[in-house]
């Protein structure tokens, strides 16, 4: 099939698994296999784009004219089609545990669980195969829409405040600064289109360059950058599923992955590097990167640490846009997929530990890693790919974010990533620490608790394993990306 | 910009579409009286505004891409005859005035059997057909005190229809009373402008005077008169702060006269005023020595905050809507004092992306009403859940009053940014932007009352009518179907606002000829 069929497949799958739970709501299971089977087809029809890359079939589709010289469009080009293979594969991966998670938890509302999961889906990789801003721009929002219902989910006051908080600060950054931001390009620049080197070289000068790029970095407020990252924590109040996909992968990376994007194609690298307009954006994430951190280790809270945790690694992806060289975008790049492989495993432990004792908090969970041996295994794989060791995915990304903070003369950037890394150790490794070696008599007293349902324990021991792969194939995924920055493939 | 004359032999039924738009409804009136017949009154109203709709669309389709159609009632030329005259900018107002009115109306009748009692009924579909006239007639024609008349019609039938709601409140008596001096203060307002003009000119033709008021822009007569017409429409409008009348008159009035209203009412007037602006009197003189922009434009700001704030307040879905509308036309008025061609255009496609986008939300605010017998949140909870498919209507009705992408609303919005950057205003556009946040508030609110609560006992527990159900969606459908394909929309507002950006030029032009032609 040609690439933009499978483009529309792979949006128009999700967004009929939508359909089919709607329409199966009565039938749990049927239901449930037949979004399976979507999240599979979405996930071959990716790879099917991928299978073409060579081809050179890369022209763009375009659906609209909304305005003068803005269409509804898609085209296919190597971060995006990262995103998307990294989106619609943790897709299937957590199908199955959100099954799992959800039956054995009891959770009520299923078909509008699953149903909303799939919207999601479907404009995450619209977001991911957007030719222009305003094509991105429309799946962003409608991201931010189709997951407020998750968040919400339990319906409890909590989750209504904490759901609030989601949606206030992220359309709230939407609308008030990246459409500002959007239209303005628009206005100076005269189009959307993500452009090789940018658009907005000779179009904008002076000061304004950094609040332009100001607009873009708080406006993307899913990219959780200091001082709007309160929602993510808020987020928290979802269930695990929608932690562990939504919140580690698609919906933050969409965030990342729009930084990226904008920093890449409509700034240009080279613009940026020449005006110095990303200078600050620099610092500010460092800010973010170290002092996210820090917020993290106060979190007895296993989900809330985990999602400070994820708004300092986001900020390493944001740092590394705001280096502007080369290398750096690409260890930006690379890190979405490293990133979302070690912290949906993370995620999805923590769900699974939930599942099977109830326990949210670290210091209740001694000793459980000697009833819970796979899952703690899973989780320590996943903590040391997000602290960055070999031979785990994470270090790669690190590695090239440390070559571009060095390409680009700010080595003090190589020493914030370094002591975040340490900081990364101080926080994740005591619950595998808690885990394996110390011992609570309490919970010698209730021997009832076992590892979680396969549903719950396979999956991310699966997403494990991938941590341990993408090490091995970091090369070839470097050379895939490289197009992104002019390079040759 | 180039203005020609689509020129035309009265003979066949398509050169007579600009009076049948307006005879139509205004014949169906009186016979739906005549017949008394409560079984035929809906069928007749109903047929006729469907007719009206169609001849909207082939005068749109006529003029969409500019020129215009001039019809001379009776035969008798302008300017000493009545003249009606047909162009981008309403033809685009009549096809959105007709549009609604012919969903609406399918709506009406399951509502409005709720609502106001049998015997009423007959003329109920009477006065709404002739407010469908006056609304259709204050647009299209092409003669200021026509204007005037066709603007009373509208009115007084508006009145009545308000009051139609005494039947659930009574409080519905004293909305229409108000309505009625404060409508009354503004038409009298307007026809004192007219006089001033009249006595100025010697004319009444819109054309003919635009030609003469060029020449008399420092007479204080033609000065006066501006003021006096510009605050007289502006009370219909609800220009803050002349919009007192309008909450109570929304939320009183029954569900499908507030749906109708909101979304055509207001909107006529604010295309009345532009063209008084723009055609009649000269951009150069209104905007230039009388610098009208740094008085509309901050009234403008002030009504996209403080009505946006007062309705994040409300505990009524109706009243929170009724002051969402009064800050929405602050961004109609504010693409006006920003003048410029892509101020014009958001103010001509907000007009209409509002309209629609209003029209769904009353309409599911009606449906609501009829199973909960109210609009308060408190007592609306949990409706989100029973009535499904309402409940997703009021969601995309919401977005679109954001401003999100994918919705009606979003178009509007972007097109006013635009306009604003064009002009340096880049504080203007964030403004903008942050008025559009108080919007995500009180449509949010609506929101969490109807999807995260449970539902309480004694409401019924059942999805709205299928008659109900199908206008809704057809104008929720709307609101979305216009947020991705704009040629109708953007085109005809683009060119409405280039040929209302270019002044009386082209009128004056035609107008001598046809002077000529007469003498």
């Amino acid at each position: 099939m040609d690439t933009n069929t499978l483009i529309f497949l792979a949006m128009l799958i999700p967004t009929a698994a939508m359909a089919g739970n709607m329409a199966f709501r009565h039938l749990p299971d049927v239901r449930d296999g037949f979004t399976f089977v979507c999240a599979v087809l979405t996930f071959c029809c990716v790879l099917g784009i991928l299978s073409n890359v060579g081809n050179g079939t890369t022209e763009e589709v375009s659906l609209f004219e909304v305005f003068p010289g803005l269409d509804l469009a898609f085209n296919v080009e190597p971060l995006g089609l990262l995103f998307a293979l990294v989106a619609s594969g943790l897709w299937i991966i957590t199908h199955v545990y959100g099954l799992g998670y959800m039956r054995g938890n009891d959770e009520k509302h299923h078909t509008r669980f699953f149903a909303c999961f799939s919207v999601a889906i479907a404009s995450a990789i619209g977001i991911a195969f957007a030719a222009n801003m305003f094509t991105l721009f429309l799946f962003y929002e409608v991201l931010t829409i189709s997951t407020y219902p998750l968040v919400a989910h339990k319906g409890t006051p909590a989750a209504i405040r904490g759901a609030r908080v989601y949606l206030g600060v992220l359309i709230g950054t939407s609308i008030g600064l990246q459409l500002t931001a959007v239209i303005w390009t628009y206005v100076v620049a005269g189009t959307l289109d993500f452009t090789q080197g940018g658009i907005l070289e000779g179009k904008v000068s002076g000061a304004l360059v950094p609040v332009l790029l100001g607009l873009y970095a708080f406006g993307i407020g899913k990219a959780a950058l200091m001082p709007f990252h309160k929602w993510l924590p808020a987020a928290m109040v979802a269930p695990t599923p929608v932690s562990a996909l939504l919140h580690a992968v698609a919906v933050v990376k969409a965030g990342v992955f729009t930084m990226l994007k904008v920093g890449v194609y409509i700034f240009g690298i080279d613009f940026l590097a020449q005006t110095g307009a990303s200078e600050w954006l620099m610092w500010l994430a460092a800010y973010s990167v170290i002092a996210a951190s820090v917020v993290a280790m106060t979190k007895d809270n296993l989900k809330a640490r985990l999602a400070y945790s994820t708004v300092s690694q986001l900020s390493y992806i944001t740092l590394g846009m705001a280096l502007a060289t080369s290398m750096g975008a690409l260890g930006g790049g690379m890190h979405i997929a490293m990133h979302a492989m070690g912290k949906i495993t993370l995620f999805m432990c923590a769900g699974s530990i939930y599942v099977a004792t109830h326990k949210t908090e670290i210091s209740q969970m001694q000793g459980l890693g000697r009833v819970m041996p796979i899952t703690f295994g899973a989780f320590l794989i996943g903590a040391l790919s997000i602290i960055g060791l070999p031979p785990l995915g994470g270090s790669w990304s690190k590695w090239l974010l440390m070559v571009g903070a060095a390409d680009a003369g700010h080595q003090i950037m190589i020493g914030v990533l370094m002591l975040s890394s340490l900081l990364n150790v101080a926080y994740l490794l005591p619950l595998v620490g808690r885990g394996f070696f110390l011992s609570d008599a309490e919970n010698n007293a209730t021997p009832g608790i076992k590892e979680a349902p396969w549903m719950c324990w396979l999956p991310p021991a699966v997403t494990a394993v991938g941590c341990l792969v993408l090490f091995l194939y970091a090369g070839a995924l470097q050379e895939f990306l490289l197009p992104m920055v002019g390079g040759a493939q | 910009m180039a203005a020609e004359e689509v020129h035309h032999v009265a003979l066949t039924l398509r050169d007579h579409l600009p009076v049948l738009q307006i005879l139509i409804p205004f014949c169906a009136a009186p016979l739906v009286v005549l017949f008394g017949s409560r079984t035929l009154a809906w069928p007749m109203a109903f047929a006729a505004s469907g007719l009206a709709f169609l001849c909207s669309i082939y005068l749109l389709m006529q003029v969409i891409d500019g020129g215009f159609i001039s019809y001379h009632l009776g035969g008798w030329a302008p300017p000493l005859g009545i003249e009606y005259r047909v162009d981008a900018a309403n033809a685009f107002v009549v096809f959105l005035i007709s549009g609604i009115a012919t969903v609406v109306l399918p709506f009406a009748r399951a509502s409005v059997n709720e609502e106001i009692p049998q015997k009423n009924h007959t003329l109920f579909y009477a006065c709404f057909l002739l407010c469908l006239t006056g609304l259709l007639g204050m647009v299209i024609t092409g003669d200021a005190f026509n204007v005037f008349v066709f603007l009373e019609i509208s009115s007084l039938s508006t009145y009545v229809l308000v009051s139609q709601g005494s039947f659930t409140d009574k409080r519905a008596l004293s909305a229409a009373y108000d309505y009625l001096i404060l409508g009354t203060i503004g038409a009298t307002f307007f026809v004192i402008g007219l006089g001033f003009l009249y006595m100025a000119t010697g004319t009444l033709n819109m054309a003919d005077l635009a030609g003469r008021i060029a020449l008399l822009e420092d007479n204080r007569t033609v000065q006066a008169a501006f003021a006096f017409i510009v605050v007289g429409i502006g009370l219909k409008v609800a220009m803050f702060p002349l919009h007192l009348w309008l909450p109570n008159a929304y939320v009183y009035a029954p569900s499908a006269v507030t749906a109708f209203l909101a979304a055509t009412a207001t909107k006529a007037a604010v295309y009345v005023l532009l063209r008084f602006m723009f055609s009649v009197f000269q951009p150069d003189f209104v905007f230039g020595s009388l610098a009208i922009t740094w008085i509309i434009g901050p009234l403008a700001v002030l009504a996209m905050f403080i009505a946006s704030f007062v309705a994040v307040f409300q505990n009524n879905f109706k009243r929170m809507l009724a002051y969402s509308s009064i800050a929405q036309i602050g961004y109609m008025l504010l693409g006006i004092a920003i003048l410029n061609v892509n101020g014009l255009t958001a103010t001509m496609v907000h007009l209409f992306n509002h309209g629609i986008t209003k029209a769904a939300l009353f309409m599911a605010v009606g449906a609501i009403i009829l199973r909960t017998g109210t609009t308060f949140y408190d007592r609306i909870a949990g409706m989100g859940r029973v009535m499904p498919l309402t409940g997703a209507a009021v969601v995309v009705g919401g977005l679109s009053l954001i401003g999100v992408p994918g919705t009606a609303g979003f178009i509007s919005k972007w097109v006013l940014v635009q306009a604003a950057l064009d002009n340096g205003w880049w504080w203007m556009a964030l403004a903008i932007m942050l008025s559009s946040l108080l919007a995500v508030v009180y449509v949010w609110r609506v929101v969490e009352a109807l999807y995260l609560q449970a539902p309480s006992d004694d409401v019924v527990h059942k999805e709205a009518p299928l008659s109900m159900l199908v206008p809704l969606w057809i104008m929720a459908g709307a609101c979305i179907w216009f947020g991705f394909d704009t040629d109708i929309t953007l085109g005809a507002a683009r060119t409405a606002a280039e040929g209302l950006l270019a002044g009386s030029a082209g009128m004056a032009e035609i107008s001598t000829a046809a002077a000529q032609a007469a003498h």
